[in-house]
């Protein structure tokens, strides 16, 4: 009988869905998350685990190396928004529109890469962007009457080849959200604008953006943590977490460098909260001035 | 009535499947950590009937080869079985010969090894994990010099060797020992003593009207390097400088007799560097060195320009040698045509200075999660560091032995059927043999390790590459390392 209360109980029920997420949550990221806090305090090495106060932060904050980790994952970041939220949002109202002829073939074209690995695209980017003559962005040079560049050991030629890749890989998750999006307005909103008279251009800007603001602010927190935490591209591309004058290095990579390759899980640990932290403001801010915690105004 | 009953079912399958999808999630987790070991286990399993078929064809035919593949298992399955990794698929191939050896004398204690080639980065980080974590570490695993530092840290997770090694120490380089020491434990068994040396390409160096035996300083090298550069049109150029190993500078520091490290294990970026560094910055401006290809020449790309005939004499420590040789489907396939590379003690500043340094090298560990440790130190010191262990070491991979009486032994020495002496110009037991007193040793400590990652990343590329002024560089890579320390 009690069993059979439970199983009808209407009150249980919703809490026995929420359990598998709740623990998953506190076991993969509660947890880490507080360790990962107590770690950055510490050293650790097998046997020999000390608190040592702030010094990993007041040695991160006079390393140049996490420096220069910072500003690449930062640039990163701010070009993948530039490139990846508008014109994604233009492919997706092109295909969305009737200007598009089998706009079911680009959707599948600009999607495609996104299901390739990024250890398998980070090679072939590797392979295209070697220093010989015979790589094919060189032999593209040489067609255009230019010298072959060694493009992976000069930092802006670099940032060209991951911001490439990055584009290649993520302009179509990222119009399929937009298109997800569009979906969602409701076409006799276009209808009386065209009646009232609006144009092309005018439709767009008054009602396509407005509405499609939701996508915009999820596209854009997402792509904020994305290109600060962005690490696998940059270990493909040179082959491992080295690079010419830590061209390549960003936060996660130090990270990497740090606590598995140093074996200095403390000071990475720091590196970590130091992401987290830069990550949280960032997003917070955005989404504060996109009044995305306001309430909504009726 | 029959629909409520129909929702409870749906319900409970649905939170069920839930619970089932998150067990499923945590199994696969779970799995994760020990996939590499169920995926050698598999490949293992499937190689056995291969690997046995090959032992059986070693009966019939002498001299077949066991090649051990990415992953293979040697020995008969009533033996301890162990894991053992390395990053050098020859280091297996030769582990595995001698792992048979061993099961021949001691029919008692039968040893069953399956051996894993991982790529060098991998195989260390992954080693470094399971040793910090206490969980899912070989039993028996290669670690670079470069890298040892690193496993020492702390308390070592590594099985002293003292014991295992005692009987042959005495034949033994005693410094080869000490560098994977900690406290006069001894963690890792030597492979070799890695004597650099230099590799002229005579064949060409005489086309060019170069002589080698002549060169003894750098200034000679320079003065070959021009002549080399104007007779090839600058088609060929006397040496390539690296961007991404410090052999060079290892040799300028030992040919000055300097090293990193103070009695603190403070580390100060060597005087010798600049002297080196800005000589090598002035053959890049004159156009008579290029930048090696991939940063160092044991690379794909540098192997290439080897073979390409772009470059003329390299310094490398002996165990370069091997990557002349190598076989594919039991064929010798050589990098270039035999007789036509030398060998020779490296150019010096000043005459007098000793003309070599002991570079590279691998530590073979026992790791404290092995099943039998004490088995298998016996096993690797006996592999590694008994005389027939180190014939065996020189036979196969051709590496200037820690055992010095392999070195006078003329049996060995003048035989001419041995692969490496027929291969190239000069003996290099005899180069070997003439610098033999003038072997330096470089300290390597983890702020060794932290300079070295630095002038690797930053400072060479910065100097080579760029043109940054030599002193500004080196003193950056000094700031860096104090950071540390």
């Amino acid at each position: 009988m009690k069993t059979k209360n439970f199983l009808y109980s209407q009150k249980v029920a919703p809490y026995v869905f929420v359990l598998p997420f709740i623990i998953s949550f506190l076991v993969f990221w509660i947890y880490p998350l507080i360790s990962t806090v107590t770690m950055s305090f510490q050293t650790i090495l097998p046997g020999q685990t000390e608190f040592i106060g702030l010094e990993n932060y007041s040695k991160l904050f006079r390393d140049k190396a996490f420096r220069i980790a910072i500003k690449n994952s930062f640039t990163y970041m701010v070009w993948t928004l530039i490139l990846l939220i508008p014109f994604p949002m233009l492919f997706a109202v092109l295909i969305d529109s009737n200007l598009v002829k089998a706009s079911g073939f680009w959707k599948a074209v600009l999607y495609l890469p996104s299901l390739t690995s990024v250890v398998i695209s980070g090679i072939l980017f590797r392979l295209m962007f070697t220093e010989y003559p015979t790589s094919q962005m060189n032999k593209l040079l040489v067609f255009f009457g230019q010298e072959p560049m060694a493009w992976l050991k000069n930092g802006t030629t670099a940032m060209f080849a991951l911001l490439l890749l990055a584009c290649w890989r993520w302009t179509g998750v990222n119009m399929l959200y937009f298109l997800s999006g569009l979906k969602g307005i409701d076409t006799s909103l276009y209808e009386s604008a065209e009646i009232d008279g609006a144009n092309g251009w005018e439709k767009f800007r008054y009602i396509t953006i407005p509405l499609l603001k939701p996508t915009t602010i999820y596209v854009l927190t997402i792509s904020v943590y994305a290109g600060l935490a962005m690490f696998l591209e940059s270990y493909m591309l040179w082959a491992g977490n080295t690079s010419p004058k830590n061209i390549g290095l960003t936060i996660v990579g130090y990270l990497y460098k740090r606590g598995i390759e140093k074996n200095q899980l403390g000071y990475a640990s720091a590196v970590g909260l130091v992401l987290l932290v830069i990550a949280l403001v960032i997003n917070i801010v955005q989404l504060i001035l996109n009044g995305t915690f306001k309430k909504e105004e009726r | 009535m029959k629909r409520k009953v129909l929702s409870a079912v749906l319900c409970a399958a649905m939170a069920t499947s839930l619970f089932a999808g998150c067990g499923g999630g945590s199994g696969d987790t779970a799995k994760d950590t020990s996939a590499d070991n169920a995926a050698t286990d598999d490949a293992a399993a499937g190689d056995d009937a291969a690997a046995d078929d090959a032992a059986g064809e070693d009966l019939g035919e002498e001299g077949t080869e066991v090649q051990a593949d990415a992953v293979s298992t040697v020995g008969p399955d009533s033996g301890t079985h162990m894991e053992m990794w390395s990053f050098v698929e020859l280091h297996n191939n030769f582990y595995a010969k001698m792992l048979e050896k061993w099961n021949e004398e001691n029919p008692d204690r039968q040893i069953q090894i399956t051996f894993t080639t991982y790529p060098f980065a991998d195989m260390h980080n992954k080693l470094i994990m399971a040793l910090q974590t206490g969980d899912g570490a070989p039993d028996l695993c290669d670690i670079e010099r470069g890298q040892f530092p690193n496993f020492l840290q702390g308390e070592p997770q590594l099985y002293a060797l003292n014991d295992a090694l005692a009987p042959y120490q005495a034949d033994l380089v005693e410094s080869r020992f000490d560098i994977y020491a900690k406290d006069g434990t001894y963690y890792g068994a030597p492979t070799h003593v890695g004597a650099t040396v230099m590799y002229y390409n005579d064949e060409l160096l005489q086309s060019f009207g170069v002589d080698y035996t002549t060169i003894k300083t750098w200034d000679d090298y320079t003065a070959a390097a021009e002549k080399v550069k104007e007779a090839s049109n600058g088609e060929v150029t006397m040496t390539s400088v690296d961007t991404g190993g410090t052999d060079w500078l290892w040799v300028a520091m030992a040919e000055h007799g300097e090293d990193y490290t103070d009695a603190d294990g403070k580390v100060t970026v060597p005087a010798s560097w600049e002297k080196m560094l800005t000589m090598q910055q002035g053959w890049i401006n004159d156009g008579l060195a290029v930048v090696s290809p991939d940063g160092q020449l044991d690379t794909e790309g540098g192997r290439q320009i080897i073979m390409d005939q772009k470059i003329a004499s390299f310094p490398k420590a002996l165990w370069y040698m091997s990557r002349f040789l190598s076989y594919s489907n039991g064929e010798l396939d050589t990098m270039d045509a035999p007789g036509k590379w030398a060998i020779a003690p490296c150019p010096v500043f000043e005459e007098g200075q000793p003309r070599s340094v002991g570079i590279g090298g691998t530590g073979t560990v026992v790791t404290n999660q092995s099943a039998d440790p004490a088995l298998a130190a016996e096993f690797i010191s006996y592999a590694k560091c008994s005389y027939e262990g180190c014939v065996g070491i020189w036979e196969e991979l051709g590496f200037d032995v820690c055992n010095t009486s392999v070195w006078a032994d003329e049996k060995i020495t003048k035989d001419t059927s041995n692969q490496y002496i027929s291969f190239f110009k000069t003996n290099p037991f005899d180069v070997l043999n003439e610098i033999k007193e003038e072997i330096g040793a470089v300290t390597v400590n983890s702020n060794v390790f932290i300079l070295q990652d630095y002038i690797n990343v930053n400072s060479l590329n910065a100097i080579m590459e760029d043109g940054q002024d030599v002193a500004e560089a080196l003193q950056e890579a000094q700031d860096a390392v104090d950071l540390e320390q």
